[in-house]
C-alpha cells in the first residue's frame, strides 16, 4: 500500500499547481460549509433555547389524550363513535395535591401548579379579553421565563397576600392603567374583582405581553369559583432534553395528558430539520461541485500517465492495483482540501463572530449566533471525501480498464 | 524437463467488421534456459505473439501453460500475479517512471510482490545494477541516463523478482550497435549463466543467430524453426 502511496504522490506532486487549485475548491467548499453550518446551527440553537426558555419543559393540563372508553363500545363489537371530544372536566386535575407529590418524587426539576382560566379585564371603560395563570409565586420563580422579564415588581408581590395581580405591558397600555393602579377582573362565571398591578413585566411576545395575567393561585381559583382546582402543571427540568421521556412517564403515571415542549413544538422542529436538510444538500452539491475539479485532474494524470499505467500493468500490477491507485489520489485531494477547509472555515466563524448586529429596536447590539461543532468538521469532511472518491473513481475506473498492449504497441 | 512456454494452437483475432489475424494457430514448446530469437517481416505479429506469451493479452482460441500453470482459466488478477513472479518484460522502448529514480524503478516489482524485506530489495536492486554495469547511477533518475543505461535499467526492473522467463520485444531496437552488444550480451549471459529462459524479438539476423533458437513469424503463422548456434532445438 505503501507503493501505491509513493506511485500517487509522484503523480500528484508532477501536478502540483492544478492539485491545489483543485484542493482549495474543496477547500472553500468545506470551509463555507463549516461557517454555514456554525450559523445555522448558531441561529437554530438560539431559537431553541428561547423557546425552552420561554415555556414549560413538560405541561400537564387536564385534558386526557383519548376520549373515555364509551360503554357501548366495550359491549358491542359493532359500535363506533365517530366525532368524539374529551370534556372539559371542571374540576381540573383531580386530587392535585397527591398528584403534584407523585410528580415531585421524581421529576428532575421543578414542578409548578397552576390554574388556567379565561376572562376579563376592565380599567376605565376599556376592556381585554385575558388568559389568568393562577401560580405559586415561589415554584413560579424557578419554572417560568416570565420571572426575568419584571419591569416593575416580581412573582413575590402574589406571595403577600392581598389582591394582587402582575400583568404585562402591553395588557396596561391597553387598559390605560400603570404598575400601582387597580383593575377589575371579570370571570367566565361574571364573577367581578379588583387587583391591583403589583408587577409588570415585558416578555417582548405581543400575545403575552397584551393577554397573560399572573394572579396568586388562591385568588385565581376563587375568581373561577372552582377552590382547590389545578388545570395546569407545569415542569421545568434541569436537562430540557429528557422532556419527552419526562413527559411520557408522567402521562403514564397520573393519567392526564403530559406535553414535552418537543411535542408542543414539533411543526417547528420539523421545520428546523428540513432547513438543516437543504443546508446539507446544498453543501453537497457545492462539494460535487469541487468534486469537477479533482475529477479533472485524476482524469489528466490518467491519460498523461496511461503509458505507466501499461507498464505498472505489464510488471504485474492488477487492474484493481491501478484503480486504487488513482482512488487515492482523488481522495488525497479531498483530504488536503478538507483539511485546508478546516483552517477556511474556522477563519470565516472567526470573522463572522466578529460582526455586531446593531438594530437600536432589538436593544444592545448582538453578535451573529454562531455554534462550534466537531460535527460541522467532520460532516462537511466526510461530504468532500465522498465526492473527491467518486471524482477519482470515475477516472480510475478508465485507467483500470486500459489495455496495456494497444498502449505499449502505439508507444514510439 | 518440462517446458516453460506450452503454447498450443493459439490464434488472436481482433474483433471487427473485418476481423483482423495478428496470430495465427501458433504452436511451439521453450525449454528453461533457452535463448530464443523471433523474428519476421515487419507487421508479422511477433509482438502481438510476444504479448500473448507474456499474459498481457488473452488469445481468441488456443491455450497456454506458463511454468506449470494453464493460463486459460486464470483471472486478470491471477494472470498479473503470474506475471509479476514469472515474466520479465523488456520493450523496445525503457518505460521506466520518470519520477523515480533508478534503484526505486527496479524495487517497484519487488515491493508489489512483496517477498524480500526492504533492505533486501535495496541489496538486490544494488547488485543488479552493477552487474549491469549501472554502479554509481542508483539514485539517478532515467532522464540523467543514456538510452543504453536505460535500457540496461529496464533489464534490471525485468530481472528484479527473479523471473524465470524473459521476454524482450526488440530490446536493443532503439540503440546503436554498440549498446546493442551490450544489451545482447547481458542477455547471453542471463541465459548461459542464470538459466533464464529468453524469447527475445529482434530484426537482427546477425543476433538471431547467436541465440540457441530462431522462430520465423510471418503473417501471423509460425513458419520455421531452427536451431542456431549448434543447439539442439529439444
Ligand atoms: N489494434 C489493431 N488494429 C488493427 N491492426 C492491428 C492492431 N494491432 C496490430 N495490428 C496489426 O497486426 C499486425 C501484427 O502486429 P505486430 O504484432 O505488432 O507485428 P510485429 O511486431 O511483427 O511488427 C500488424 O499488421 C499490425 O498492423
Ligand atoms: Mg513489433
Amino acid at each position: 500500500m505503501t507503493l501505491l502511496l509513493e506511485l500517487a504522490f509522484a503523480h500528484i506532486r508532477g501536478r502540483a499547481r492544478q492539485t491545489l487549485v483543485a484542493g482549495l475548491g474543496v477547500a472553500l467548499g468545506v470551509g463555507f460549509s463549516i461557517a454555514m453550518a456554525a450559523l445555522m446551527q448558531g441561529s437554530q440553537d438560539d431559537f431553541v433555547r428561547q423557546l425552552v426558555d420561554s415555556m414549560p419543559h413538560v405541561e400537564i393540563t387536564d385534558e386526557l389524550r383519548a376520549p373515555a372508553p364509551q360503554p357501548a363500545d366495550a359491549a358491542y363489537d359493532a359500535v363506533a363513535y365517530s366525532g368524539l371530544r374529551t370534556s372539559e372536566d371542571l374540576r381540573g386535575i383531580l386530587n392535585p395535591t397527591a398528584v403534584m407529590a407523585a410528580l415531585e418524587a421524581w421529576v428532575p426539576g421543578t414542578v409548578a401548579p397552576g390554574l388556567r382560566s379565561r376572562a376579563l379585564a376592565r380599567n376605565a371603560g376599556r376592556e381585554a379579553g385575558i388568559s389568568i395563570l393562577g401560580v405559586e409565586p415561589d415554584r413560579e420563580v424557578r419554572v417560568s421565563s416570565v420571572a426575568g422579564d419584571f419591569v416593575f415588581g416580581s412573582f413575590a408581590e402574589l406571595a403577600a397576600g392581598g389582591n394582587n395581580v402582575v400583568v404585562g405591558d402591553g395588557l396596561g397600555t391597553l387598559l390605560g392603567a400603570q404598575y400601582g393602579d387597580t383593575i377589575e377582573l371579570v370571570a367566565s362565571t361574571g364573577q367581578v374583582r379588583s387587583f391591583r398591578i403589583s408587577g409588570v413585566f415585558h416578555t417582548g411576545v405581543t400575545a403575552r405581553d397584551e393577554g397573560e395575567v399572573y394572579l396568586s393561585l388562591t385568588n385565581a381559583q376563587i375568581l373561577a369559583g372552582r377552590p382547590d382546582a389545578v388545570n395546569d402543571i407545569r415542569i421545568r427540568l434541569d436537562d430540557p432534553a429528557a422532556a419527552p421521556g419526562v413527559a411520557l412517564r408522567a402521562e403514564a403515571l397520573i393519567g392526564y395528558k403530559a406535553v414535552s415542549w418537543q411535542e408542543a413544538n414539533e411543526a417547528i422542529l420539523e421545520a428546523l430539520n428540513v432547513r438543516n436538510v437543504i443546508m446539507y444538500t446544498v453543501v453537497a452539491a457545492i462539494l460535487l461541485v469541487a468534486g469537477f475539479g479533482i475529477f479533472n485532474i485524476v482524469s489528466t494524470i490518467t491519460f498523461e500517465k496511461s503509458r505507466d499505467i501499461a507498464i505498472l500493468k505489464s510488471l504485474g500490477f492488477a487492474s484493481a492495483d491501478m484503480r486504487r491507485l488513482f482512488l487515492v489520489e482523488g481522495l488525497f485531494i479531498g483530504a488536503l482540501g478538507s483539511v485546508l477547509g478546516w483552517a477556511v472555515g474556522y477563519g470565516l466563524c472567526l470573522a463572522l463572530g466578529f460582526i455586531r448586529i446593531d438594530i437600536p429596536e432589538l436593544g444592545d447590539a448582538t453578535s451573529l449566533p454562531l455554534t462550534w461543532s466537531v460535527w460541522h468538521y467532520a460532516i462537511s469532511s466526510a461530504l468532500a471525501i465522498t465526492s473527491a472518491a467518486v471524482a477519482g473513481y470515475l477516472p480510475a475506473r478508465r485507467a483500470a480498464a486500459l489495455n496495456p498492449v494497444d498502449i505499449i504497441r502505439g508507444a514510439t | 524437463m518440462t517446458a516453460l512456454i506450452e503454447a498450443r494452437n493459439l490464434v488472436r483475432t481482433l474483433p471487427a467488421t473485418v476481423p483482423v489475424t495478428l496470430v495465427r494457430d501458433v504452436s511451439l514448446s521453450v525449454e528453461p534456459g533457452e535463448f530464443v530469437a523471433l523474428t519476421g517481416p515487419s507487421g508479422s505479429g511477433k509482438s502481438s505473439l510476444l504479448y500473448l506469451l507474456g499474459l498481457l493479452d488473452r488469445p481468441t482460441s488456443g491455450s497456454l501453460s506458463i511454468a506449470g500453470h494453464e493460463t486459460g482459466d486464470l483471472d486478470e488478477r491471477d494472470r498479473s500475479r503470474l506475471r509479476l513472479s514469472t515474466i520479465g518484460f523488456v520493450f523496445q522502448f525503457h518505460f521506466l517512471l520518470p519520477e523515480f529514480t533508478v534503484r526505486e524503478n527496479i524495487e517497484i516489482p519487488m515491493r508489489r510482490l512483496g517477498r524480500l524485506s526492504r533492505p533486501a530489495m535495496r541489496r538486490r536492486a544494488g547488485e543488479l545494477l552493477e552487474s549491469l554495469g549501472l554502479a554509481g547511477q542508483f539514485d539517478k533518475r532515467p532522464d540523467q541516463l543514456s538510452g543504453g543505461q536505460r535500457q540496461r535499467v529496464a533489464v534490471a526492473r525485468a530481472l528484479a523478482n527473479d523471473p524465470p522467463l524473459i521476454l524482450a520485444d526488440e530490446p536493443t531496437g532503439s540503440l546503436d550497435s554498440k549498446n546493442s552488444l551490450q544489451v545482447f550480451d547481458i542477455l547471453r549471459g542471463l541465459s548461459r549463466d542464470e538459466g533464464k529462459t529468453i524469447v527475445a524479438v529482434t530484426h537482427d539476423l546477425d543476433l538471431a543467430a547467436r541465440m540457441d533458437r530462431k522462430l520465423d513469424l510471418v503473417d501471423g503463422r509460425l513458419v520455421a524453426d531452427t536451431a542456431t548456434a549448434g543447439v539442439a532445438v529439444t
